[in-house]
């Protein structure tokens, strides 16, 4: 919020004749500060966007929501633009009302809103129609919602083209296929006949792209284009985009990972509480971000020389992260585990192959992996959620399986879970001092001793005592996390499992949970299995990791050593695909120099 | 695992011939299930009959005043003197073959008797739900998500039409189309025109129903990502009704209608009674009134089979409408695998663990 960005400085009222429609005849920008590019003025061929002052606001029955409170910004052909921003900073918002399709209720004003030449301002629904996808191509995030679960690919790509008339009937289908073979789909005259839940991940990214580009718009519009992926496959879409870029296409990238759009961005805005904090070149803000958002915004990125400190903001920069002293005693040890699952009659499914771990009191083991490697399965053979066909687990010495039901419950006490969606594991009535609670109620805890535990509880996570009465919808993200963790603390476990815990955070908000689980760590010396297909988290948080392709692993030992010297081809990989801030060597070198394993942070499937 | 499903594709034959297999192993389970509900039907409207006190006996005589020889000439004609168990296979045995037993007030057998009834019956059924369906598709897309002055006076026809007892709808539109109007004729099922009257009374309440099913699904359809997608193709709000929300929208809708198929058999009977019209009602009626029990209960298996069979439809219905209904062949990846197998062009041959970790995440 700051003065140099506010709309109203820039927003000039001469330009704002609805009635013209004619865009020549506007403000030729001069001085305006959110100009990425001085050097063209609005009206010229090369301006395909010219937004000034863009306001939008949200009626929701009595209240209303300024989602966007005044931002301006242009894109000319052949540009590649990011905006960057957390939940509810209003860049998706903005990135629709390009398209007309700012959502429901929604009050879109704006001083200019140029697209290729037309004012859009006054222009009735069926106009629009004509710009969309013929002059912006309009990619959101994860496909498997964003393509129409009950139509086959091909008809979706097929829409774009008979929409805009793009090639006579005829030649629709051909086109199609090609169009996909564009993207980098293999065998895509089958692809096109299959449905988007049939379709891997990076498949069905790629076949949205190709809807989207269908007729060839000098826009694309990318929102969270690579939210929903692993890392190897948002590599690929990464390059994909970075392709269009080369043939001429314009970009507009929203992301909330710094590191993604500076894979492709030439220019960076950065958006909090809907306006623009900061913009520049990729670079400029990368190195050296002027405004104490996007800085905080940087810090709180698990690079690798953040390792061992705090991430999120501290008075006086980056503070020291006391770390646990590992103990000798094995508070968790698994043995040979395998688990199978019978997909049909004939085939079997191996989730986890042949895994081995074990875990010291105060001790951080990262497991990373992409989807499918069989890190989740492991977590729920850990916490006898399943039992495994062969191996054994020992909690604290005891075997689950060997016990009988009592000594089971007793010893389910001592190893604990955080989820990624603290919000689909609370029961959505409970207020937060139940939920809290509800552990402490199984171990037998008297009602006055289970009132002073959770306040003692909710200290030790950072709540203040007004959440207590709250239910978890009325918890923001981070505050649910929290309380995630204060329940699983409540019982007092010697390891708690965490799977994912915070790849559904913002990142600064991330940073806070990190930091949490670390202080909590250092102060009473639990042990976690930290599960996490992040790697930039994992060697944040790590003090071993095991690396899981397949069920099996395939990689494990001291995370330093492991992140800079991965022998196994599988780890290289994925070290290799990760997205960094300096663009630079993606793996971390064999001199303790400041290395970037930076952020993709994003909810796995 | 993608690698298999890639190749997969390329044997299509294979793929649709064990697809094929798996469809036909579904659709058998089904038909075992309607079996079974049948057969409940079946018992329960037996054990309804002959388990009762004074029995069948003295339904059959009503108040009649006869001789003991009259008596035991009717026991012995419909063998009530044997054990329930044998008279109950042997129900079973008749009803196998089609022999619904004999009606004592039409003198005919009850497969007769229903059997001349059907027809216009299912015209008038048919012919309401064509109206419900259409009329609810219709109202529903024009007015979803529109602003509220538009949408405002259908839902509020739409409760009235599920309010009002469909008797007394049904006299409203006689006496309006019929004695005021001279539009329809009043009574009578022979013709077209005899047929609109009662198809709307028949059709207004579960089409109202249906309509404010189908335009809640639509308007939550409207708000998934998919439609934005569609939207920001530049194609126009009609295709994107049609083409993307209706079918989504149309799911619960079905569920409902399957639920409303009882509702068009009680409303037929009703509605056939005020305009007079042939059919199961009219017989249905007259028999309760007669204590017609062969006649009633074969009207009761006849109505439990009609419900199987329109749920049966419904069934299979759904995976034609979602795709990712429709049974997964062994040999294919399904959608869970298929969602976790990641990059197919870059896995490895070998079937690798997959969709087991996806559940727990997902």
């Amino acid at each position: 919020m700051t003065s140099d960005s506010d709309p109203t400085t820039d927003s000039d009222p001469t330009t704002g004749d609805p009635t013209t429609g004619d865009p020549a005849i506007g403000d030729p920008t001069i001085g305006d500060p959110t100009a990425p590019d001085p050097a063209t003025q609005p009206g010229d061929p090369r301006t395909l966007v010219d937004v000034a002052n863009l306001r939008v606001r949200f009626r929701l029955g009595r209240r209303s929501v300024d989602a966007v409170r005044g931002v301006s910004f242009r894109i000319d052909a052949g540009q590649s633009i990011a905006v960057v921003g957390e939940s509810g900073s209003g860049k998706s918002v903005t990135a629709r009302s390009l398209v007309g399709l700012a959502g429901r209720g929604a009050e879109v004003r704006a001083d200019r809103l140029v697209i290729a030449g037309t004012d859009t301002r006054t222009l009735p629904e069926r106009r629009w129609r004509t710009l969309r996808g013929r002059h912006i191509g309009f990619v959101l995030q994860d496909a498997l919602v964003s393509l129409d679960p009950a139509r086959r690919v091909g008809a979706e790509i097929a829409e774009t083209l008979r929409a805009h008339r793009v090639v006579p009937r005829a030649e629709v289908d051909a086109r199609v296929v090609e169009l996909l073979r564009e993207v980098g789909v293999p065998e895509p005259e089958a692809r096109a006949g299959q449905y988007p839940h049939q379709l891997s991940g990076g498949l069905r990214q790629r076949a949205l792209i190709a809807s989207a580009i269908a007729a060839d718009p000098e826009l694309l519009i990318a929102d969270e284009p690579t939210t929903a992926l692993d890392v190897t496959v948002q590599a690929q879409i990464l390059e994909m985009l970075a392709a269009r870029k080369r043939a001429g296409t314009a970009l507009l990238l929203i992301s909330h990972d710094l590191a993604v759009v500076s894979q492709v961005a030439d220019h960076v805005f950065v958006m909090k509480d809907g306006i623009f904090v900061e913009h520049g070149p990729t670079r400029q803000v990368l190195d050296d971000p002027r405004h104490p958002y996007t800085r905080q915004l940087l810090a709180a990125v698990p690079v690798a020389h953040a390792r061992g400190t705090r991430l999120s903001p501290q008075p006086g920069g980056p503070v020291a992260q006391p770390r646990a002293v590992v103990g000798d005693g094995v508070v968790l040890a698994a043995r040979d585990l395998v688990k199978t699952f019978a997909l049909d009659g004939r085939r079997i499914l191996t989730a986890v192959d042949d895994v081995s771990l074990e875990l010291r009191a105060g001790e951080t083991l990262g497991i990373v992996g992409e989807s499918g490697s069989g890190k989740t399965t492991t977590a729920r053979l850990l916490l006898d959620l399943e039992r495994a066909d062969s191996g054994a687990v020992e909690v604290d010495g005891t075997a689950w399986g060997e016990i009988d039901a009592r000594t089971g419950a007793r010893l389910r006490q001592h190893i604990q879970v955080i989820y990624q969606d603290p919000l689909s594991s609370f029961d959505p009535r409970y207020p937060v001092r139940k939920i809290i609670a509800e552990p402490l109620a199984v171990a037998r805890v008297s009602r006055a001793e289970r009132r002073t535990r959770v306040l003692e509880l909710l200290d030790q996570v950072g709540l203040a005592r007004d959440v207590l009465d709250r239910r978890p919808r009325q918890l923001s993200g981070g505050q649910r996390q929290r309380v995630a963790i204060a329940r699983a603390l409540a019982p007092r476990p010697r390891v708690i499992v965490c799977d994912e815990p915070v790849s559904a955070l913002d990142v600064s908000i991330q940073a806070q949970i990190l930091d949490l689980l670390a202080d909590l760590q250092a102060r009473l010396g639990i042990a976690y299995v930290f599960i996490s297909h992040h790697l930039g988290v994992i060697y944040h948080v790590s003090d071993r990791v095991l690396v899981m392709k397949d069920g099996r692993i395939v990689e494990s030992g001291d995370v330093e050593q492991v992140f800079r010297e991965p022998r196994h081809d599988y780890t290289r990989g994925l070290l290799a695909a990760v997205p960094t801030l300096d663009g630079a060597a993606l793996r971390p070198p064999a001199e303790p120099r400041a290395t970037t394993v930076p952020e993709s942070e994003g909810a796995v499937a | 695992m993608t690698i298999a499903l890639a190749a997969d594709e390329r044997r299509g034959g294979g793929r649709a011939a064990s697809s094929a297999r798996s469809i036909g192993l579904a659709v058998l389970r089904r038909v075992g299930y309607a079996v079974g509900v049948l057969w409940g039907a079946v018992t329960v409207t037996f054990a309804a009959l002959h388990l009762k006190s004074g029995g069948i006996i003295d339904a059959i005589i009503g108040q009649a005043a006869v001789s003991p020889e009259v008596r035991a000439q009717i026991i012995s004609d419909y063998a009530l003197d044997r054990p329930w168990l044998v008279q109950y296979f042997d129900y079973l045995g008749h009803l196998l073959r089609g022999d619904l037993g004999h009606s004592y007030n039409q003198g005919m057998d009850v497969t007769t008797a229903i059997g001349d009834q059907l027809a216009p019956s299912f015209e008038l059924m048919a012919a309401g739900v064509v109206l419900a369906l259409v009329g609810a598709i219709v109202v529903a897309l024009l007015t979803a998500n529109r602003p509220r002055w538009i949408r405002g006076p259908f839902a509020f026809l739409e409760i009235v039409g599920v309010s009002v007892p469909a008797f007394w709808f049904a006299i409203l539109l006689l006496t309006v189309f019929s004695f005021q109007l001279h539009w329809f004729p009043a009574i009578g099922s022979n013709s077209f025109r005899g047929l609109v009257l009662p198809a709307i009374a028949l059709a207004v309440a579960p089409g109202g129903t249906l309509a404010q099913v189908l335009r809640d699904g639509l308007e939550r359809a409207l708000d998934e990502p998919f439609v934005t997608t569609a939207r920001s193709r530049g194609i126009r709000e009609t295709a994107v009704l049609v083409r993307h929300a209706l079918r989504h929208a149309l799911m619960p809708a079905i569920t409902i209608a399957g639920w409303l198929a009882g509702a068009f058999l009680g409303g037929a009977i009703v509605i056939e009674n005020v305009f007079s019209r042939q059919g199961l009602g009219t017989l249905t009626v007259g028999g309760l009134g007669r204590r017609d029990f062969p006649l009633v209960s074969g009207v009761v298996l006849v109505a439990a089979a009609f419900y199987v069979v329109i749920n049966l439809l419904i069934d299979a219905v759904y995976p034609l409408l979602d795709p990712r209904l429709r049974p997964v062949a062994p040999t294919t990846a399904g959608p869970v695998n298929a969602a976790a197998a990641g990059i197919t062009s870059t896995a490895s041959p070998s079937v690798s663990a997959t969709g087991a970790d996806q559940k727990g995440e997902g």
